[in-house]
C-alpha cells in the first residue's frame, strides 16, 4: 500500500465507525437536548455531526468535482458522486430523515475506488515481478578483483564474470567455464540448458552451477533482455478494439445517464402535475434521479478491460510467449488459418546425411570429395556434409571452386574434376544420373564427368510438430498451410507426415509474400491468418500476415522486431497455447463487458421504477467492479492451458 | 521523435483523459497512455522543442485530471 492508499483506508475506517455510532442515536434522542439549549438544537447538532462525517469521507471527491467544473470537465465520476450525495443530503435535511444513505453511498464509492487502486497496484507489481529479468549489474575482473558495474557501461567485446545465482546481464559467448542455465524467465522452459566454452549465451538467463567468463558480443541496450523488456513494457500501447470501445462507451454513457437523470427528476412530476392532475411527488422522483447518478459511474468497465489484457499478456510472457499488444491478442483469438514456414519451424533446420547410394567408389571417399568441394560454402547442406565427413577439410587439396547458383558446385579435388549438386547440374553437365526413392535433398556426384552416386540429406521433423498441427485443428483452425523453398517431394513428405492441409514448394523468399497475400485474400468473416516462421529470411512475410509469429527467437533481433508474437523457444506446440491464452483472455473480456453493462442496465431500470434504492445502486456498482477485477485477474492463470 | 515518460494517475478513465489532453496539445503528433504500466509515449511533430511541449502537455493534463503527474 502506498501513502495515498493508507490515507484513504484510514478515512474510510474512521468514517464507517462514526457512521455506525451516529446510527445508534436516533433523531428523538438528539431532540432531548432541545430543552437544555434552544428549540431545534438537537436537529442542528445531528446535522452537524453527519456533515463532519460526510466531510471526512467526501471532501476529496467534492474538491475534484469542483475542479472538474472549473476546467469544463463536468461529467466525471467525482461530479456524479458529489451531485448524488449532496442531493441525498439535501433531501434528508429537508425531511430531518436518513442522512446515513448519502454518507454510505460516498463510503462505498470510496471503498470501491480504494479496492480498484489496490488491485491494480498489486497486479502491476505481480506482473512486473514475473518479468523481473532486468539485470542490475555486471561483474568485471580488474586486477584480480571482481567489481560491479552498470551493464550499460560494458563495451561489446569485454569479458564479464557471471557467478552462480546471478543473471547473465549481456549477450555474449562463453570464454571460460561451463554451467547450467535456467532459461525459465525467457522461455517458460524449466529444464536447464548446459553451456560450455564457445557456446553463445543470452542475457536474462540465470547461471545455476559454475562460474562463467563471458565475452560480450553486444551492448546492453542491444541485448536480448533489453529488447524483451522494451517489448513487454510497450505492449499496452497498441490497444484492442474492446479497449477502444470501452473508452468510447464511457465517454457517451456518463453524460447520457446524467441527462436521463435530469429528465427523470423533471418530466414525470411535470406530467403528473399538468396532465394527470396528481400530486407531483418531487421528492420521490428526485431520489430516483439521484439513484440513477450513482449507477452511472462506469468504473467496473473502464478498469477491468485493460486489466484483463494486461494480465493476459503478463501470463503469456510467463509461458514464454511475448505478445506485442492487446490488438494482437485479440487477433490471435480469431486465428482460423495458420501458415508455417517449413525449415526451422516444423523441422529442426539441422540437416543430416541419411545415406549414400549407388556409389562407384568407397562411400567414405565420395563423402570426402563432396565435403571438400562444398568446403567454401556456409550453406546448411555443406555444413551437414562436413559434419558427416567428421574431419576438418584440407583446403589445399581443393582448387577452382565454382558455385553454380541453384544447381551446385564444380571443383578440382586432388586434381580430379568433381561436380556436386542437384539433377539440374547433372543435366547441364550431360551426366546420366539415378534418381533416389527416398525423400530429402539429394546431392548427385560426378567425378571426371562420370556419375559417382548420390548423397541423401534430410532435415529432422521437430518432436512436437505433429502434435502442434493436431492441437491447432482441435482449436478449430480451418486451414494449415506450409510454405517452403524446398523441393516438392520433401514438402509433400513433411506435409503428409504432419497432417498439414496444403503446401507450396520451391518458393523464393519473394514468392512466399505473394503466396501469403493470396491466402490473406481468401480470409473472410473476420478470420485471421497467422504466419509462423523462425525469423530468418522471412521478416517480410511475418510483417505482411495478420499475426506474425516468430519462434526460437532467443537471440534473433530481426525476428523480435518483425513479429507481432514472439515464441521464446522453438516448440511449435506453443502456437496452440498462444491461441488458447488469447481465447481465454478475450472470453473474460466479453464476460466482463456483458456482466458490467448488464447489471448497470438492470439497476437503471429498477432505479427508474423506484424498486432499487441508493443502497442497492452503490452495492451493485462496487460489487460489479470487485467481481470484474477479480475475473480479470484470472487472465494471469494460463499455466495449465 | 518519440519519447516515453513515467506518469502517475489513479484511475483508468483519468488515464484516458490524460491521453486525449496530451494528444490535443500543439506540437504533439500522437500520444498513448499505458495505464497499467503507468507510461506515456509521446510522438512529437518535426522541429518541436520537446521540453517546452511536454510542459504544456503536463499543464493540459493537470487541467483535466488535477491528481495526475508526468515525470519529465
Amino acid at each position: 500500500m502506498n501513502k495515498k492508499q493508507k490515507d484513504m483506508l484510514r478515512r474510510i475506517l474512521i468514517s464507517a465507525a462514526l457512521l455506525v455510532c451516529l446510527q445508534l442515536i436516533s433523531a428523538q434522542q438528539f431532540s432531548t437536548i432541545d430543552s437544555l439549549l434552544f428549540p431545534g438544537a438537537g436537529r442542528w447538532l445531528r446535522l452537524a455531526l453527519y456533515l463532519v462525517n460526510y466531510y471526512i469521507i467526501g471532501w476529496g471527491t467534492l474538491k475534484k468535482a469542483f475542479k472538474g467544473i472549473m476546467n469544463r470537465q463536468v461529467f466525471d465520476e467525482n461530479f456524479l458522486m458529489a451531485v448524488a450525495t449532496l442531493g441525498a443530503l439535501a433531501l434528508a435535511i429537508y425531511e430531518n430523515g436518513d442522512y446515513a444513505e448519502a454518507i454510505a453511498v460516498m463510503l462505498f464509492y470510496q471503498l470501491g475506488e480504494w479496492f480498484e487502486n489496490y488491485a491494480v497496484g498489486k497486479s502491476r507489481r505481480n506482473i512486473s515481478q514475473l518479468m523481473d529479468i532486468r539485470p542490475d549489474y555486471a561483474n568485471i575482473e580488474q586486477e584480480g578483483h571482481l567489481i560491479r558495474v552498470d551493464p550499460e557501461e560494458v563495451e561489446p567485446g569485454s569479458v564479464i564474470v557471471v557467478q552462480p545465482g546471478e543473471k547473465v546481464p549481456i549477450d555474449g559467448v562463453v570464454a571460460e567455464g561451463s554451467s547450467a542455465l535456467d532459461t525459465a524467465a525467457l522461455t517458460g522452459e524449466s529444464l536447464p540448458r548446459e553451456v560450455a566454452a564457445g557456446d553463445e549465451i543470452i542475457s536474462g538467463c540465470i547461471n545455476l552451477s559454475g562460474v562463467l567468463k563471458v565475452r560480450t558480443s553486444k551492448a546492453f541496450g542491444e541485448s536480448t533482455v533489453s529488447k524483451i523488456l522494451e517489448l513487454v513494457e510497450n505492449a499496452g500501447e497498441r490497444k484492442s478494439r474492446q479497449e477502444d470501445f470501452i473508452s468510447k462507451f464511457a465517454r457517451v454513457y456518463t453524460p447520457a445517464v446524467c441527462y436521463s437523470a435530469l429528465a427523470l427528476a423533471l418530466l414525470p412530476p411535470l406530467v403528473r402535475l399538468l396532465f394527470m392532475g396528481l400530486a407531483p411527488m418531487w421528492g420521490v422522483w428526485l431520489y430516483r434521479a439521484l439513484t440513477f447518478l450513482v449507477i452511472s459511474c462506469p468504473c467496473a468497465l473502464v478498469i477491468s478491460i485493460p486489466l484483463s489484457f494486461f494480465a493476459g499478456i503478463g501470463g503469456a510472457s510467463r509461458a514464454g510467449i511475448l505478445v506485442k499488444g492487446s490488438n494482437f491478442l485479440e487477433a490471435l483469438s480469431k486465428t482460423d488459418c495458420v501458415v508455417f514456414d517449413k525449415t526451422g519451424t516444423l523441422t529442426q533446420g539441422v540437416f543430416e546425411v541419411e545415406g549414400i547410394h549407388h556409389s562407384t567408389m568407397e562411400e567414405e571417399k565420395l563423402l570426402e570429395y563432396a565435403a571438400l568441394a562444398e568446403s567454401a560454402s556456409s550453406h546448411p547442406i555443406s555444413r551437414s556434409l562436413l559434419k558427416a565427413h567428421g574431419r576438418e577439410p584440407d583446403r589445399s587439396r581443393v582448387e577452382d571452386i565454382r558455385e553454380i547458383s541453384g544447381a551446385g558446385v564444380l571443383a578440382t579435388v586432388d586434381g580430379r574434376q568433381v561436380a556436386a549438386g542437384n539433377d539440374k547440374l547433372m543435366k547441364t553437365l550431360g551426366v546420366e544420373y539415378r534418381d533416389c526413392h527416398s525423400v530429402g535433398t539429394i546431392i548427385h556426384m560426378a567425378v571426371e564427368g562420370k556419375y559417382a552416386g548420390h548423397i541423401l540429406i534430410s532435415d529432422m521433423i521437430k518432436a512436437h510438430a505433429k502434435a502442434a498441427v493436431a492441437a491447432l485443428k482441435e482449436l478449430g483452425v480451418r486451414k494449415t498451410v506450409m510454405l517452403t523453398g524446398d523441393s516438392e517431394a520433401v514438402a509433400e513428405h513433411v506435409a503428409s507426415k504432419l497432417g498439414i492441409d496444403s503446401f507450396y514448394s520451391r518458393l523464393l523468399p519473394g514468392d512466399k509474400v505473394e503466396k501469403l497475400e493470396r491466402l490473406l485474400a481468401e480470409e473472410k468473416g473476420g478470420g485471421k491468418l497467422a504466419f509462423v516462421g523462425d525469423g530468418i529470411n522471412d521478416a517480410p512475410v511475418l510483417a505482411r500476415a495478420d499475426i506474425g509469429i516468430a519462434m526460437g527467437a532467443l537471440g534473433s533481433d530481426a525476428a523480435i522486431e518483425a513479429a507481432d508474437v514472439v515464441l521464446m523457444d522453438d516448440d511449435p506446440l506453443k502456437i496452440a497455447k498462444a491461441i488458447k491464452i488469447s481465447r481465454k483472455c478475450l472470453g473474460i473480456v466479453y464476460e466482463n463487458i456483458v456482466f458490467a453493462i448488464g447489471i448497470k442496465l438492470i439497476c437503471l431500470i429498477l432505479g427508474a421504477l423506484g424498486i432499487a434504492n441508493m443502497w442497492l445502486a452503490i452495492f451493485a456498482d462496487v460489487g460489479v467492479m470487485v467481481l470484474a477485477v477479480l475475473n480479470a485477474m484470472r487472465c494471469l492463470l494460463v499455466y495449465k492451458l | 521523435m518519440k519519447k516515453t515518460y513515467k506518469i502517475d494517475v489513479d484511475c483508468a478513465n483519468c488515464a484516458d483523459k490524460m491521453e486525449r489532453a496530451a494528444a490535443g496539445t500543439p506540437g504533439v503528433k500522437s500520444a498513448r497512455v499505458n495505464y497499467m504500466a503507468l507510461k506515456m509515449t509521446v510522438e512529437f511533430q518535426e522541429g518541436q522543442e520537446e521540453s517546452a511541449v511536454m510542459e504544456q502537455v503536463l499543464k493540459n493534463c493537470k487541467k483535466v485530471e488535477s491528481d495526475c503527474e508526468i515525470f519529465l
